[in-house]
């Protein structure tokens, strides 16, 4: 009895669970439709559209400055002794300037721009609906959904393939900077060699994957804070879980992304 | 001619709503008439601002209806929305002032919306002018974080009065405000009936701003209209629950 009072329990448990994972994915997939609409509907928000751009773009510069120069630096240090041992230094430019831009730039800006900006946006639009801010905007005769999720998401769209872009041109200059530490290589030779491995063909698929990048944390970000709980504790946890979603969601299109690749034969 | 005979300007008839399992408001029906300030008491929970909500449209109500200007509020759609909101102004409970814009920019957010075709030098000297009403033109430039929550308040009521709306919803203006405060935002709220000619339905358990502002009250209790009448009602009640509230 006892025993099958704890299975049926566990069962109701269960089905919460589902039950709830399924509400979640209705409430995205509702918040993507209503995004995806009021994006193409009259009265955009340029000037928010600009300032959100000047937020993600600009704001972000120094930490992918920071991170694109470290990112060519390390790997230029750590691959250096082992292409030397095969006698194929020469090689070096080439190798990090194909997987920079093929795959640790924009996977490893999109990560750090999933912590800084889809947090950012979590914390601030849930804070937005703590303080009755978004009600406010409605009352206002503005569309919230409009003003504040289209402006941040088309924004993170544009802005984060920019910084990729940005993060892989300071992460060549970066390597260039490694590869003088220990020996003496001309910046033109260097930058010259670097550029003749790198085609349309590896450059094209990391740039399309990066606006998908941009899509996903802007989303995410937006999505978690505008739904929000009531307390100053959901603040936290919207902007907490909008980094870990949209780090978890980069990896994931990173992957969806490098099998596309593959399939087509793009490698 | 003007007509001064009061005549509704919000009518909700058995209105119900429920979170979940927890029904809210319970067959509420009461009227606002033109020109009158309306006082809604209650306890915390008793469905005061959940009522507001659903006359401006924030909430969906499960049933019932609600008549603003003879226009039934849950079927207007979204295409009409933004006329219905520019005739009622709500004062939210926390201010809901934006964060990221200075006073002048709070101001100017629902006017750049609402009164599409004012110009901008128009638009400078109708804020400026407002901000004089609330006592306070000097805060033009400054950040809703450099302000008191006495000056919150009146910015944040500056913005609902900004768009001369014919109808105000205050949810608990007065609320975490000192004494002094309170009475200074009892006083605006009855100088802004006066001066913009509005009706108002002022949501709050403060019994001093009640008494300072209602030409008529309505209690609320456990969602359902527990009490309705004019000031000298409540106190003169021996309801124990009424008594409880104006001692």
């Amino acid at each position: 009895m006892h025993q099958t009072l704890k299975l049926s329990e566990k069962t109701i448990n269960q089905t919460h669970i589902i039950s709830n994972f399924l509400t979640d994915v209705a409430n995205v997939c509702l918040f993507i439709v209503r995004f995806i609409k009021q994006s193409f509907t009259r009265n955009h928000e340029f000037k928010e559209f600009f300032k959100q751009c000047f937020q993600i773009g600009y704001k972000s510069l120094p930490l992918i400055s920071v991170t694109g120069t470290i990112m060519g630096l390390v790997l230029t240090i750590q691959s250096r002794p082992v292409l030397a041992r095969f006698g194929a230094e020469s090689l070096l430019p080439g190798m990090v300037a194909v997987s920079l831009i093929r795959e640790m730039g924009p996977v490893i800006t999109g990560l750090i721009c999933a912590g800084k900006i889809a947090s950012s946006m979590g914390a601030e639009l849930g804070s937005m609906k703590v303080t009755e801010q978004i009600e406010a905007m409605e009352v206002s005769s503005t569309n919230p959904m409009k003003f504040l999720v289209v402006t941040r998401v088309w924004a993170a769209v544009l802005m984060i393939p920019l910084l990729i872009l940005y993060a892989d041109c300071l992460g060549i200059l970066g390597s260039w900077a490694g590869a003088n530490l220990k020996g003496d290589v001309s910046f033109t030779l260097f930058f010259s060699q670097a550029f003749s491995h790198i085609g349309f063909i590896d450059l094209m698929p990391a740039f399309i994957k990066s606006f998908f990048f941009g899509a996903v944390i802007g989303l995410v970000g937006c999505y978690k804070g505008y739904n929000a709980g009531r307390g100053t504790e959901s603040v936290g946890i919207a902007a907490n879980s909008a980094v870990v979603i949209s780090s978890l969601l980069v990896l994931i299109v990173d992957v969806i992304a490098v099998q596309i690749t593959d399939m087509i034969g793009i490698v | 001619m003007k007509n001064n005979n009061p005549y509704p300007v919000i009518d909700i008839n058995n209105l119900q709503i429920s979170f979940g399992n927890q029904k809210v408001l319970k067959n509420v029906s009461l009227q606002l008439f033109n020109g009158e300030n309306l006082v809604v008491l209650g306890k915390s929970g008793s469905g005061k601002s959940v009522l507001i909500k659903c006359i401006a449209r924030l909430l969906d109500a499960d049933s019932g209806t609600i008549n603003v200007f003879g226009d039934n509020v849950n079927d207007i759609d979204n295409t009409k929305l933004t006329d219905f909101r520019k005739k009622i102004g709500f004062l939210f409970q926390s201010g809901a002032l934006y964060d990221s814009m200075t006073v002048k920019e709070n101001l100017e957010f629902p006017l750049r919306r609402i009164r599409r075709n004012m110009s901008q030098p128009e638009m400078d000297s109708k804020i400026l002018e407002t901000l004089e009403n609330v006592g306070l033109a000097d805060a033009l430039n400054k950040m809703p974080s450099q302000l008191s929550g006495g000056m919150r308040k009146r910015i944040s009521l500056a913005r609902t009065i900004v768009v001369d709306p014919q109808i105000m919803l205050y949810d608990e203006p007065t609320t975490g405000l000192d004494p002094v405060t309170s009475d200074e935002i009892s006083a605006l709220i009855n100088e802004v009936q006066k001066k913009y000619k509005t009706s108002s339905i002022i949501i709050t358990h403060d019994i001093e701003c009640a008494k300072a502002t209602a030409n008529r009250i309505v209690m609320l209790q456990d969602g359902e209209i527990y009490m309705e009448g004019d000031l000298a009602t409540f106190e003169n009640s021996k309801d124990p629950l009424i008594k409880a509230f104006f001692k």
